[in-house]
């Protein structure tokens, strides 16, 4: 019995130690943020890796989800007779919460874990240690950058995501179940709101965009320098990403939406 | 050298497509434009009950949007509802006593003002409060009318 509140004892101070060193990570970061723009090649490479890369899942997942979207909200709203209602149903789920949410979870599949495998590897081979000896941090050298261009591929991606989600939605309910296509751009633009809607969803990637970002950095430069450690790494970062960008948008949520 | 080039190639085409589902997401879904364009001129009415009525609902006259509700407070003196009006500037030969009524779109659509018509000569002018106003119909009144009306003529 005494092992079990001792086992339970031990995770919650493992839990809050992770916490709280990687908020504490998150400000050595910031502090790397303004050097990281004077060389915007770092950068650049950046956000082709985390961005470029993830460009063809997330489009095509949009594309699908927008597919499936419309065709189930089809057969729902027939039996109220408001087909036309269909692009309003799309575009509020895609861009209040199916754009921001599923390209964080996409992220943290595609980029995420290249990132943390990537810095867990520099890890496990000493490359970190090394740009130590040579007094180049690495937190700015290798960290700053991968985390910037996370945060700036992200809101970009779930942007992405919706219109290509829109696109299929337009395709599955316009061309195939035969939706009037005035309805359902006219009854689209009268009911989104640019900014309840729309930059609240890029708010939200945005946010997202930095808690995938720091945890897939985070769990790289502090993974265990050994070929398990760089695995358990990588799941790690997929399944803490996953509940904190899960968490984050119902609380993000609640307070947008108390805000209107 | 090659290689950085495809990269710099790739980013620039990612941020520009990013941008440019931005730029379709703002324009052609939402309702962006009506934030546009705020020339126009402002009418107050007030109303016993405005039911439903949101910021940003319609004005309409003849079915044609006209412009759109501004402002909505309560006059806890007067203790009525004071709604202020935007309406489009190319919209200034509204005549002054026209009458304005809360009126709902569909069985399941929003309300919106509608104006109609009145017959005097001079025209509405920039912070004119509309005279004649008839508040939105609200169910919960209406069938409680009809119940006690019926119930009068029982007891006749």
């Amino acid at each position: 019995m005494k092992r079990i509140f001792q086992d339970i004892w031990y995770s919650v101070q493992d839990f809050l130690q992770t916490f709280g060193s990687s908020q504490l990570f998150l400000v050595r970061i910031l502090a790397g943020v303004p050097a990281a723009f004077l060389r915007p090649g770092l950068i650049i490479k950046q956000i082709h890796g985390s961005g470029v890369l993830s460009l063809a899942i997330i489009g095509i997942s949009g594309f699908f989800v927008g597919m499936v979207l419309s065709l189930q909200a089809y057969n729902s709203l027939a039996r109220f007779g408001a087909t036309e209602s269909l692009g309003v149903l799309a575009a509020l789920a895609l861009t209040r919460e199916l754009g921001p949410v599923v390209t964080a979870l996409l992220f943290a599949g595609r980029a995420g874990t290249a990132l943390a495998s990537e810095i867990g590897l520099m890890r496990a081979t000493d490359q970190l240690s090394g740009m130590e000896m040579m007094a180049v941090d690495p937190v700015r050298r290798v960290v700053v950058p991968r985390f910037i261009g996370g945060v700036i591929a992200m809101p970009l991606l779930a942007a992405i995501f919706s219109a290509m989600g829109l696109f299929g939605a337009w395709l599955e309910g316009v061309m195939l179940l035969g939706v009037d296509e005035g309805a359902f751009w006219q009854q689209m633009r009268s009911q989104v709101d640019v900014y309840d809607d729309v930059l609240a969803g890029i708010l939200k990637s945005f946010v997202f965009g930095i808690a995938a970002s720091l945890l897939a950095v985070f769990e790289g430069y502090n993974s265990i320098p050994t070929a398990e450690g760089v695995s358990r790494a990588t799941t790690r970062t997929v399944v803490l990403t996953a509940l904190a960008v899960l968490v984050l948008n119902f609380m993000l949520t609640a307070v947008l939406i108390g805000e209107v | 050298m090659q290689q950085t080039r495809a990269v710099e190639i790739g980013t620039g085409l990612f941020v520009f497509l990013g941008i440019v589902a931005l730029f379709f997401l703002t324009t052609r879904v939402t309702n962006f434009d009506s934030y546009e364009g705020d020339e126009g001129y402002t009418l107050t009415a007030r109303f016993d009950n405005i039911g439903t009525l949101k910021l940003r609902s319609p004005v309409s006259m003849s079915g044609v949007k006209v412009g759109r509700v501004s402002s909505i407070v309560f006059d806890d003196e007067m203790l009525e509802a004071v709604v202020e009006l935007r309406i489009d500037a190319h919209y200034s030969k509204i005549p002054n006593d026209s009458d304005a009524s809360i009126l709902t779109q569909g069985i399941l659509g929003g309300q919106y003002i509608g104006l109609e018509a009145g017959g005097s000569e001079e025209f509405f002018v920039d912070q004119d409060e509309i005279q004649f106003t008839q508040s939105a119909l609200v169910l919960e009144k209406l069938v409680s009318k009809y119940l006690f009306s019926r119930g009068d003529k029982e007891d006749k």
